[in-house]
């Protein structure tokens, strides 16, 4: 397994402490809340399309420190994409979390490699992948998803 | 504070009873395992593991219908179980034993077998604030089924009953009482002695769900008196799948079957059933035997070492535990009872649950984080969730330590 205390040290002393892009844009062309009912971790995830691109992006929640700095390094990635290549991003990002990608391989993930050692902790996958899930759904008209049920990644097929 | 009450219990060799738990002596990321997650569920003892392994090589087959050898076998032990059970916590008759998949099933057995048959529309229900899931969603089922309420009991900031509200809740409308015995999220003994006392003068039954209670302290239902008791075999260092409710026999010949199959009839026509007695009217189905007869003994092993001795070894780890955890800066116990069972749910101040639980985990302590089924005294606290750590009689005071040292590490990660 992964070293968690590793992944923590890496990410917790950045961006769990300073959360990029924290808070609600208002008004807002998309936004999505996510929710993880076995931890009561709660995100909101808000974004402003100009054209096809993510001009403006912003995340607000109590989570824990996995869930927020993915939730904030998901900020950072996605700004300035086109909505295709940020919904790419969560495809292989949710591929990354739940041991689908092979990681020896090269890959777009760059700094969100930190968290391919969730893989080995499926409590844990839900917590990183809630942001995307949210992100999704935002990008989607979704306005509400969970970590259970359909986006449960240990449903998913 | 005083300094930590270190009480070694001489009666109790820790080591010795480690060396009946295989799993004990497992390696988590390269450390010794420090299983602190014993309110969730315990470990197994070889001394059950080889019952499954006899009872499966030797004495299998299906109980309460054949003739043949292992047919009579497997029944005959079943029944022993039962009869185990019976004496574990006293109850009269070994009739009032009825062997369920677990403490939420006997909860749902209740609510239907009793619930549904006895409780109508404008009656109330009285539940605590400390009550598991389990002994809430079956009793909210019935309240939208029939039209009844619930009405519950607070707690203090210490996360203990206020007796008074119990009291000032009753009414005529109050048909039924379900409470935790002990509380698996705070560790809170509740004084149910007492509270059923209070609810039997007013003509009111009262279950009591016993999940935590009966791994931790001896439970006499006779001196309780409790119309029944329910609790689950995998924390009293049974399997999983199996559990009992105790309900007064009286009581149980009055209430409706729950599931219906075979083994709970006497006869069956298209035109009309004929159901079995107690026990059987309520053990539809094959049961799940084998995990009966280890429960038996499960039972056994934890009364060769002594309940009381259990209980005493367990405050002492309580004690330990405790005068270090309030020592520590930024972390706070969650549920401070005077009469605490050994279990304790901390708070590290800036710090999610899940990551505690995460980092605890890469040091080998394994401890549960979350609302522990428990949401509403979540909110009576205001957090989402907690990390817990629950002592076993084989825990030791140096797993406490290792506890107490993991919890410096995820602070030292997040300063």
């Amino acid at each position: 397994m992964a070293d968690m205390k590793a992944l923590y040290q890496e990410v917790i002393m950045d961006h769990n402490k300073k959360p990029r892009n924290y808070g609600k844009l208002s008004p807002s062309t998309h936004h999505a809340e996510g929710h993880n009912p076995l931890c009561g971790d709660h995100i909101s995830v808000t974004l402003n399309l100009a054209g096809d691109k993510v001009e403006a992006i912003g995340f607000e929640g109590e989570a824990c420190a996995v869930c927020k700095s993915s939730a904030s390094m998901m900020t950072v990635a996605v700004k300035g994409k086109t909505r295709d290549e940020a919904e790419t991003l969560t495809q292989d990002f949710l591929a990354m979390a739940t041991g689908k990608m092979d990681m020896s391989t090269p890959n777009n993930m760059g700094r969100l490699a930190v968290f391919a050692g969730v893989r080995d902790l499926p409590t844990r996958v839900k917590c990183a992948i809630l942001p995307w899930h949210t992100l999704h759904a935002a990008f989607n008209s979704v306005q509400e998803v969970s970590t259970e049920a359909d986006a449960d990644p240990m449903h998913t097929s | 504070m005083n300094a930590p009450t270190f009480k070694p219990v001489p009666s109790l060799d820790v080591e010795r009873i480690r060396a009946d738990f295989p799993i004990l002596k497992l390696q988590v990321n390269n450390k010794p395992l420090v299983y602190l997650d014993n309110a969730a569920s315990s470990q197994m003892p070889q001394q059950v593991i080889d019952r499954i392994v006899h009872y499966q090589t030797a004495q299998h087959a299906n109980i309460h219908r054949a003739v043949h050898y292992l047919s009579e076998t497997a029944t005959h032990e079943y029944e022993v179980a039962r009869r185990t059970l019976q004496k574990f916590i006293n109850a009269k008759e070994d009739r009032e034993i009825i062997f369920t998949s677990g403490t939420t099933e006997a909860i749902n057995l209740v609510m239907h077998g009793y619930g549904r048959k006895f409780i109508k529309a404008g009656d109330e229900i009285i539940l605590t604030t400390l009550e598991h899931h389990s002994n809430i969603v079956p009793w909210q089922m019935l309240c939208e089924e029939t039209g009844a309420k619930i009405r519950v009991v607070p707690i203090n900031d210490a996360g203990e009953l206020m007796l008074e509200e119990y009291e000032a809740l009753f009414n005529e409308r109050t048909k039924f009482v379900g409470v935790v015995h002990i509380s698996n999220a705070l560790g809170t003994i509740n004084p149910v002695k007492q509270m059923i006392a209070f609810a039997h003068a007013r003509g009111v039954p009262v279950l009591v769900d016993g999940a935590q209670a009966a791994p931790h302290l001896k439970v006499d239902v006779q001196d309780l008196d409790c119309d029944f008791y329910a609790f689950s075999g995998h924390k009293l260092c049974g399997p999983t799948g199996i559990g009992i409710l105790y309900g007064k026999a009286k009581t149980l010949e009055s209430m409706q079957p729950y599931k219906g199959g075979g083994d709970m009839i006497l006869s069956v026509t298209f035109e009309k059933t004929l159901y079995n007695t107690i026990p059987f009217k309520f053990e539809a189905g094959t049961p799940p035997i084998m995990a009966a007869i280890a429960l038996g003994a499960a039972i056994d092993y934890l009364q060769g070492i002594g309940m009381d001795k259990i209980a005493a070894h367990e405050q002492s780890l309580l004690d330990y535990a405790t005068a270090q955890i309030i020592e520590m800066p930024d972390v706070r116990i969650i549920g401070t009872a005077k009469h605490k069972a050994s279990v304790i749910s901390f708070a590290i101040d800036g710090v999610h649950p899940h990551d505690i639980g995460s980092l605890l985990n890469q040091e080998g302590v394994a401890v549960r984080t979350g609302h522990h089924c428990a949401q509403p005294v979540m909110n009576r606290f205001r957090v989402p969730a907690t990390s817990r750590a629950s002592f076993a009689f084989y825990n030791t005071m140096a797993e406490v330590d290792a506890l107490i040292a993991g919890i410096r590490t995820v602070q030292e990660v997040f300063k």
